[in-house]
């Protein structure tokens, strides 16, 4: 436990010193606020022409703005989150410092979970900015956002972004290579999203099974207020599966080295 | 202490540590010593748990690096070929960072670090980010944080690399001054470093131990065959001829000097004799300018080469 805590404290550090941290915290902030601005005003609009009688349908105007930006935040993610995992495990082997993690008395899965807590608390400080835009619209709206689409939908990010983060952390600590641990991992993640598409096709068997396997349909229900425990449990099964894979990575390198 | 096995370590086809053994007792220094290859960092980093071994055994503090390997992590300080460092670190956090992973508690942390700074001598460095020092600086950081957990045993992969002569005797005074409380194996290809700082020597080459004593006894169980350089200026065969006459030199190898039409000869004497004064009134004898004549003595510099280069040429006899 107290090598977990060593290495969570370590890497914490490690982003606050970061210029790729600071990148990423930096353009996430600026896109999706850009963007929030842009539904925001597109809301608007639709909702004066219907003021005005010009037949566009009633809507929920609030809840619709807070789904879509959710959408555009889990987008932004599988674009950003490549470039925060890609070092983790690559880095520490360029360096020479995995030798020395290695040779301490921790577990590999200490220095594993230590890794996986900081990026999450990393990643979960970048969104806290976001809950202005939420805010906002909790002052200035009515009705207001239901306030369980807003929780679910944050549970639903957070689920989203570990399961990028665990997956991400599994294929940097494949290669002592930043950028192909970068590349490698945004390839996942793209195939990841090419998932959702296949799945589109929700008739047949495959359609099916690619449907419960894609990561991003799986988001949606959050979006809509909703918590799916067979979600739920998608999401941790896949984080506990990459932090279990990534483990035995890091016990391969033992085995690996030439 | 350090118990090592019949230690087999083969990356495919290829053997980096054949079949090693030795131990090293409480509170000694042990150097390991040979050419780049030889096989000094695998069989370190097998020690210190970080790859496994093909075959054999290894035991530290009675704890086997293989079933025990946490137990044995506890008690090692290990500092590898390249100094594994942060660079985005401070020199302080960074202790205190190897310090947490050592499993050190919050009380002895702070005390430890200043100890640690001071024999290695980095205080001033203290609040520099590592990325910062320059590459002897960063070497004594690693070596900082290879005791600063005060461990049993510490393992120095290179010591002395990149550092500059004044830093190298500071760094030897600081490991002599560690034996005796510490149990320490350092691997170098420095000869004098071996002869200066260690208790016992063992001459790795190829994978396979070619020579395990002190370095007293490596140097002089040598000394007794000393050499003489003769530059004379005489043609090859006689004075090869005369030289070979003389009682007491065992071998003799004559070549001629391309520049000036001088022979050089290099005579090996018999142990306990010294002909030099009889190899000068010969050559005066026949009437040949005598340019240089001297006495080399064989440092552990010649021990190594020649065991290193025997086995070389064991090898290519059994191709």
């Amino acid at each position: 436990m107290r090598g977990l805590y060593a290495i969570y404290r370590k890497e914490i550090g490690h982003f606050f010193v970061s210029p790729i941290a600071y990148a990423v915290v930096g353009l996430f902030l600026f896109i999706s606020g850009f963007f929030f601005n842009l539904y925001v005003q597109s809301a608007l609009q639709e909702s004066m022409q219907e003021m005005q009688g010009m037949g566009a349908p009633a809507f929920d105007a609030a809840s619709q703005v807070l789904r879509v930006f959710l959408g555009l935040v889990a987008l932004l993610l599988l674009f950003l989150m490549p470039m925060l995992t890609m070092g983790i495990f690559a880095d520490e082997r360029k360096r020479g410092t995995m030798e020395l993690l290695m040779t301490s008395p921790i577990r590999e899965i200490d220095i594993v979970l230590g890794k996986f807590l900081a990026s999450l608390t990393l990643f979960a400080a970048m969104l806290l900015p976001t809950a202005i835009f939420v805010l906002f619209m909790y002052l200035h709206t009515s009705p207001v956002p239901p306030l369980r689409i807003i929780l679910a939908g944050y549970l639903g990010i957070l689920l989203f972004g570990g399961s990028l983060l665990a997956l991400g952390a599994f294929l940097s600590s494949l290669t002592e290579n930043q950028i192909i641990a970068g590349v490698l991992t945004f390839g996942a993640f793209l195939l990841l999203w090419a998932l959702d598409f296949g799945s589109r096709d929700a008739g047949s068997t495959p359609g099916q099974v690619l449907h419960y396997l894609s990561v991003i349909n799986h988001f949606e229900d959050f979006t809509r207020g909703i918590i799916d425990t067979s979600s739920l449990i998608y999401y941790l099964s896949f984080i506990t599966l990459f932090i279990f894979l990534t483990v035995r990575s890091v016990d391969s390198m033992r085995w690996r080295r030439a | 202490m350090i118990e090592v096995q019949n230690l087999t370590k083969s990356y495919g086809p290829v053997t980096a540590v054949d079949h090693v053994s030795f131990t090293v007792n409480e509170g000694e220094i042990l150097g390991f010593l040979g050419p780049n290859g030889a096989g000094k960092t695998t069989t370190m980093r097998i020690l210190t748990g970080y790859i496994p071994a093909t075959s054999g055994t290894a035991s530290i503090a009675g704890f086997d690096v293989f079933g025990d390997s946490l137990e044995v992590r506890r008690h090692i300080g290990y500092l590898p070929e390249v100094p594994p460092v942060y660079p985005d670190m401070t020199v302080e956090t960074y202790l205190d960072f190897v310090l947490r992973i050592k499993n050190v508690p919050a009380d002895k942390r702070r005390s430890r670090i200043s100890e640690a700074l001071e024999k290695t001598n980095i205080v001033d460095k203290r609040t520099e980010l590592i990325k910062r020092l320059s590459r002897g600086y960063k070497q004594r950081v690693g070596l900082a944080q290879a005791l600063v957990h005060d461990p049993t045993v510490i393992i120095l992969d290179e010591p002395t690399v990149g550092l500059d002569p004044k830093q190298i005797i500071e760094v030897r005074h600081l490991i002599k001054s560690l034996a005796g409380t510490h149990t320490i194996i350092l691997s170098t290809h420095i000869l004098p470093e071996v002869s200066m700082t260690c208790d016992r020597v063992v001459i790795i080459n190829k994978g396979k131990i070619a020579a395990v004593d002190t370095p007293q006894n490596l140097t002089s169980q040598l000394k007794g065959g000393q050499r003489i350089y003769v530059d004379a200026q005489a043609a090859e065969k006689p004075l090869e001829d005369l030289l070979t006459k003389i009682p007491g030199a065992a071998r003799v190898q004559v070549s001629a000097s391309r520049s000036n039409g001088h022979s050089i000869a290099n005579v090996e004497v018999a142990p306990g004799k010294d002909i030099r004064s009889q190899i000068a009134a010969k050559i005066v004898e026949q009437g040949w300018a005598l340019y240089e004549l001297r006495g080399i003595s064989l440092s552990l510099e010649d021990i190594f080469l020649e065991l290193t280069t025997d086995d070389a040429a064991h090898a290519q006899a059994s191709n």
